[in-house]
């Protein structure tokens, strides 16, 4: 036993520190966004002045300049949502499978809501926003559910190698079925394919007002569950003793994480890595309470995507590098780390 | 001190699936006192605990709490009474010892309320009955498995509950740390009246500690009451299949039982 400091009261003082640290970082956290925020809009293939940025960020496209900044603003704000709904949606995959290397793109979610978005363009003349997000949330759940089911398969249950190895077959499979969708249609090749790779340089504002609803309602049900994930945690047994009902608050959070993955999906299309990163980034700096792991990862990711972007249009002027090859280039790495280190522990 | 409760199980049958573990059981477990649960290996301990805490599903039969069906109670009042500590709880990579234990007050908790005063105080009291406040920043990860197991003792006591159950609280501690362990949890039935409800695999801490001791075999009850009364050389072979001398424990008064192998046993080398 280690010595005992019997200070009373002491466990307390502890726990408040601790809460204001957390506090700090997510006030940090929020700061360093506001600047990227404001880099992303002041930034990009074509240098502007401080007058152009200050007229076409309040709307103003008199000149070349402030159309071009004028165009960065909801093009930031994508980037920020699609950021922050990724990065919720992967802690809370993490947490209701218990599985570190869970996140929407290596569980094969965001291939599933591809699939269902090309397909809906292919076959059933899908064009609107509202479609396109609707199609996604069910592509991903389907795809959700199968993944879940088949990594649960023989011995061990749902271990976080055979999730992510029925995660890797199952986005394989998806993206040659979105091939063998898209490839006899030469009039739609084009448009998937920009989507496909993963991008916010097109935004507008109405694709972001259509899918802000969407985002709100799973946001809220994904911190709404976070203690629920807390408990769960500790194993089901455990969780269940403490009084959580526990397949129904699993359900109610993975459908949180499934609508923020698939909307996210609808509006920018498969952006890997950033459910994985993120959230284990966030661990490290305010710990394992899914109440502040969550709205902390939502800052965190819109960060790293907005990073992304910004990085992606500097590095290959005058072309632009689309965001998902940037996280994939950041993710990838990091995706080695967390397996190198689990597969001890998982073998 | 707390309110008495009245926890039994009638004719329950419970198992997983189509199989059935424990068939036609009847139990009831004395409140206010510590109850321990021996018995070989795969013989239902475990199963019976998680149909008392109802996380099985009984076949037939019920288990009442104070005269009403666990099934039938909402799921956090029942938490507010009846914590479980099961056999191999999981522990996320990188949690404090505080977080850990302030996750036991999930119950006590409303859904978006926040964490209060309350909270506070009973984490507060949880470390402090332990002796582990200087833990209480501590990763899980980082300590001695004794520690560990001290932890999610901790977590227990700071859901609050009347009644405990607890599924091998001693397994993997030395013998010093098993002693600490059922001296915390005879203070928290000493101090508080909590009912305790505990699977032990060591007879003789069972009969030292407990003041009921249920002994099972195969799904049912072989013998139930004071340690004096049910650990006998009977009552050994028949739950374990070995026999053994039972002589008075001198610090204790309580039986002490002394098993009988083939080998280092006088008169059985001759
Ligand atoms: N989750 C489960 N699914 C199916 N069968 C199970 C499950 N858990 C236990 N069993 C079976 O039920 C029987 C009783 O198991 P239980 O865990 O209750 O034993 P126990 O008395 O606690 O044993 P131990 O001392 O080893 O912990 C065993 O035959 C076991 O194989
Ligand atoms: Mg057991």
């Amino acid at each position: 036993m280690s010595a005992v400091i019997s200070a009373p009261g002491s466990s307390v003082v502890v726990r408040r520190r601790s809460t204001r640290v957390r506090a700090l970082w997510l006030v940090a956290a929020i700061v360093v966004l506001v600047g990227l925020a404001c880099l992303s809009v002041a930034v990009g293939s074509r240098a502007v002045t401080w007058e152009e940025i200050g007229l076409g960020v309040t709307g103003h496209v008199d000149t070349i300049g402030q159309a071009a900044v004028y165009k960065r603003v909801p093009r930031t704000i994508l980037a920020i949502v699609v950021g922050a709904a990724l990065a919720v949606s992967g802690a809370v995959m993490q947490g209701v499978t218990r599985n570190p290397l869970a996140d929407p793109g290596i569980l094969g979610v965001t291939m599933g809501a591809s699939l269902a978005v090309v397909t809906g363009i292919a076959w059933f003349g899908l064009f609107s926003v509202q479609g396109y997000i609707w199609t996604a949330i069910v592509g991903a759940g389907v795809t959700a559910v199968a993944v879940y089911a088949v990594g649960s398969l023989g011995r061990g249950g749902a271990t976080p190698l055979k999730l992510a190895l029925a995660g890797a077959a199952t986005s394989a499979a998806l993206t040659s079925l979105i091939s063998a969708v898209v490839l006899p249609r030469g009039d739609i090749v084009e448009i998937v394919q920009s989507w496909q790779v993963g991008g916010v340089g097109g935004a507008t504002y109405e694709p972001l007002a259509t899918v802000a609803p969407f985002l709100v309602v799973g946001f809220v049900m994904s911190w709404g569950c976070s203690r629920w994930l807390n408990s769960m945690a500790l194993g089901d047994e455990v969780a269940a003793g403490l009084g959580v009902k526990v397949a129904g608050a699993r359900a109610c959070a993975a459908l949180g994480a499934v609508i923020l993955a698939g909307a996210a999906t609808a509006v920018a299309g498969p952006i890997a890595f950033v459910g994985l990163v993120v959230p284990h980034v966030c661990r490290l700096l305010v710990g394992v309470d899914h109440r502040w792991l969550i709205p902390f990862s939502a800052v965190v990711g819109a960060c790293l995507v907005t990073t992304a972007d910004v990085v992606g249009r500097l590095i290959a002027q005058p072309a632009e590098i689309q965001v998902g090859i940037v996280t994939a280039i950041v993710g990838a790495p990091v995706f080695i780390a967390i397996v190198r280190r689990t597969k001890v522990r998982e073998l | 001190m707390t309110a008495s409760h009245d926890l039994a199980a009638r004719a329950l049958a419970v198992g997983y699936g189509e199989r059935t573990v424990i068939d036609d059981l009847d139990l009831q477990v004395p409140g206010g006192k510590m109850t321990a649960i021996v018995g070989a290996n795969a013989c239902g301990k475990s199963t019976l605990l998680r149909a008392m805490s109802r996380l099985l599903k009984p076949q037939r039969g019920q288990v009442l709490l104070d005269g009403r069906e666990v099934h039938s109670m909402r799921s956090k009042e029942l938490a507010r009474t009846l914590g479980l500590l099961p056999q191999s709880p999981l522990a996320p990579e990188g949690i404090t010892v505080a977080d850990l234990v302030g996750r036991g007050r999930h119950p006590h908790q409303k859904l978006m309320a926040r964490w209060s005063r309350d909270d506070d105080k009973a984490v507060a009291d949880a470390l402090e009955a332990t002796d582990t406040v200087a833990l209480a920043e501590r990763p899980i990860d980082e300590l001695s498995g004794g520690q560990r197991q001290r932890v999610w003792i901790v977590m227990a006591l700071a859901q609050d509950t009347d009644v405990l159950l607890l599924d091998e609280p001693t397994t993997f501690l030395d013998v010093a740390h098993q002693v600490e362990v059922l001296d915390l949890l005879t203070d928290l039935n000493r101090d508080r009246g909590t009912t305790i409800v505990m699977v032990l695999h060591d007879l003789n801490m069972a009969a030292r500690y407990a003041h009921h001791l249920v002994a099972m075999v195969e799904g049912r009850i072989h013998a139930s009451g004071t340690p004096a009364d049910v650990l006998n050389a009977q009552t050994v072979r028949a739950v374990f299949g070995m026999d053994a001398v039972i002589i008075d424990d001198p610090t204790s008064g309580a039986p002490l039982m002394l098993p009988l192998g083939r080998h280092h046993v006088a008169e059985r080398e001759h």
